[in-house]
């Protein structure tokens, strides 16, 4: 093994990271992404070309499924970019998902129970109570992080679980819209409890707005102020944060609830958006794709909002793809799963560089 | 039968994919590596066992490709979390996100299809015992677990490799020195995790449940990687462990069975709470952890 392991090159340590292999990394990712997948398509008997057309061409050649992209983007880039602040400091909230579904429960309670209400401030409630519910479903894991020592990767990822069953539940039971034919659904929502549509013609709405100015507040939380600062050495450096009086509980709880707040808030804005009821198909996974988004652009708040509107076209061109190639939608996680992981075989040149054995042996420095 | 003795006699055979797949696991975090992965390891496994003896390919071929198709996913985890020293938790979530796409790909013409399981065997005399007879009478993955988890404790416990194994997780710097590869080892324990979890995967969709259906695994490979916690990183733990987890995932039948009327939801949740709840009673007593826990777990080692 010795001999062999000799003879393969070896990652050396940067004396500081490489600038511009962070930038390349995202778009070589992608690239290497839509290779592997193209010959996993070509092996199943489909033409690599039209599928590649489909996905990431298609989505932008008519005004209509651009629209569509930019309505994806905006769930997914508010998600993630509540998560990178965690990620950053080391707090892996995996739950995303279950915490967007609560937003969703929480924000359809309103015209649920008030199937009439009126109002131009019943849809900004909306989004609060969506985002207060995200909030609420996060403290649980925080809580059991803090106080109980618990692992907040586990804790999240099974209370997304049980989101979906109280999901089930209330569509099932006491919120299933008693003139809807048996259907798992509500009622549908009332105009005034719907987000103002942005571009007349299209879907697009409020809520991408929204997701861009918090991604500006999130861009100067992490940047310039000393509590985001504070975070992420109380993640990447728990003693050192707590040497220098920074604490970790502190910093463990408000990622969370932050995190929890922007999935909260984007469930919310999926429910009073473009589905304008509460359905079983309002989680459609965007929770486990923002991780993806989060890391993509590079726990940036920039990068993110670049990441997200890559995400969003590959959701819309596997729609598409599905349709002209006949290829299965769980084609887009398999491109997922890749992308992800070819970022984070190409994210290890940011730091690292690699170094081939000299012919003379192993003297390398 | 009443709800006891259907879970008396379920039990086993519930278990075991949460049991496989936590070995597997356990073997991994022993070694020093956090492979967060286990979910699609399993789901992919049960898509390619699945379609092979639906296909005529039989059982065992079927956990054989399962098993390396395991094994496959878990060296593509070892190359980007070992060889490039990337984040292990993004890399396992990544392997984890790659599986289930994998097993919904290549599952999708077999939604909702059915397959034949595979006969029980029955210990003669103690399986005809009242009430806890059902215990003795399991299919021969059941009985093979069970000696595999009788294996793993004596290897890791009583053999020299064992020891090797549990050093590298606690002190890879020792091991190295010791003139061992810590990456060897490492990759090593890595793919019997792959290898653990396909398994698990195979039984679950060709024995247990012989139906394909997208998302069958429904959690229990995050169960599993739970179960290790719990377990505190012993086999025998983990193996009371995963009976209780499957005990705790029939209890829904059980209870639907014995007129119960709760909520199917509640009942679906259970396990899922059931670990949330066991999760933050262990993790809580910080000594039983630091004591048991594995010193490198997750750690890069260059």
């Amino acid at each position: 093994m010795g001999l062999a392991l000799s003879k393969l090159p070896r990652l050396v340590r940067r004396e500081r990271a490489s600038m511009p292999m962070m930038l390349i990394a995202p778009f070589a990712a992608l690239g290497l992404a839509v290779l592997t997948n193209l010959v996993l398509y070509g092996m199943l008997g489909k033409n690599p070309l039209i599928v590649l057309h489909a996905m990431l061409i298609e989505p932008f050649l008519s005004m209509y499924s651009f629209s569509e992209v930019l309505l994806k983007a905006s769930p997914l880039l508010l998600i993630a970019q509540g998560l990178a602040i965690g990620f950053r400091a080391k707090v892996f909230n995996i739950g995303a998902e279950g915490q967007f579904v609560l937003g969703a429960i929480f924000a359809s309670a309103i015209p649920v129970w008030y199937p009439n209400i009126t109002g131009v401030w019943v849809w900004p409630l909306m989004l609060l109570l969506g985002a207060l519910g995200g909030l609420c479903w996060a403290s649980i894991t925080a809580f059991w992080r803090v106080r109980l020592n618990a692992n907040e990767i586990l804790v999240s990822l099974m209370l997304s679980f049980v989101a979906i069953q109280v999901l089930n539940y209330l569509l099932l039971g006491p919120w299933k819209d008693p003139m809807g034919f048996n259907f798992p659904q509500s009622v549908m929502f009332p105009l005034d409890a719907m987000v103002p549509t942005l571009i007349p013609g299209t879907r697009v709405n409020v809520s991408l707005l929204l997701a861009l100015a918090l991604s500006v507040v999130a861009w100067f939380f992490v940047q310039r102020s000393f509590a985001g600062y504070k975070l992420e050495v109380g993640g990447l450096a728990p003693r050192a944060a707590r040497y220098a009086g920074f604490s970790q509980s502190k910093a463990i709880w408000i990622s969370l609830l932050i995190g929890g707040f922007a999935a909260g808030l984007a469930g919310a804005a999926e429910v009073a958006g473009p589905v304008g009821q509460l359905q079983r198909s309002i989680s459609t996974g965007y929770g486990y794709a923002a991780i993806i988004v989060a890391y993509l652009g590079g726990l940036h708040p920039i990068g993110i909002v670049l990441s997200s509107f890559l995400m969003a076209t590959l959701y819309i061109g596997g729609d598409n793809a599905m349709v002209t190639a006949g290829l299965p939608i769980a084609a887009v996680h398999v491109f997922q799963g890749s992308l992800l992981l070819a970022y984070l075989i190409l994210a290890t040149f940011v730091r690292n560089r690699l170094e081939w054995p000299t012919p003379h042996g192993e003297q390398g420095a | 039968m009443n709800a006891i003795e259907f879970i008396i006699s379920g039990m086993l055979a519930a278990a075991t994919p949460f049991l496989l797949a936590a070995l597997g696991e356990l073997v991994a975090e022993r070694s020093g590596v956090l492979n967060l992965g286990v979910e699609g390891m399993m789901a992919f496994g049960a898509a390619l066992a699945f379609i092979i003896v639906y296909n005529g390919g039989g059982h065992i071929l079927a956990f054989l490709v399962a098993g390396i198709g395991g094994v496959l996913l878990s060296l593509l985890f070892a190359f980007v979390a070992l060889g490039l020293r990337a984040n292990q938790v993004a890399t396992g979530l990544a392997i984890g996100i790659l599986g289930l796409g994998l097993s919904a790909f290549f599952g999708k013409p077999y939604e909702s299809y059915t397959i034949k399981g595979i006969s029980k065997i029955s210990i003669p005399v103690l399986s005809d015992i009242p009430v806890i007879g059902g215990l003795f009478s399991q299919d021969i993955v059941v009985w093979l677990a069970i000696l595999t988890s009788a294996g793993l404790w004596y290897a890791l416990t009583r053999m020299k490799a064992g020891l090797l194994l549990r050093a590298v997780g606690e002190n890879p710097k020792a091991v190295n020195s010791l003139g061992y590869s810590v990456f060897a080892l490492r990759i090593g324990a890595v793919a019997f995790g792959g290898l653990m979890a396909g398994i698990a995967g195979a039984y679950a969709s060709t024995v247990y449940t012989p139906l394909w259906a997208d998302g069958m695994i429904a959690g229990r490979g995050w169960i599993a990687v739970a179960l290790v916690v719990f377990g505190t990183w012993m086999v025998g733990r983990v193996f009371l462990g995963a009976c209780l987890f499957g005990a705790v995932s029939l209890a829904g039948i059980a209870a639907q069975t014995a007129g119960l009327s709760i909520p199917s939801q509640i009942l679906t949740s259970l396990p899922y709470l059931v670990t949330i709840v066991v999760l933050g009673i262990i993790s809580s007593n910080k000594r039983l952890l630091k004591l048991n826990g594995i010193a490198s777990l997750g750690e890069t080692y260059k």
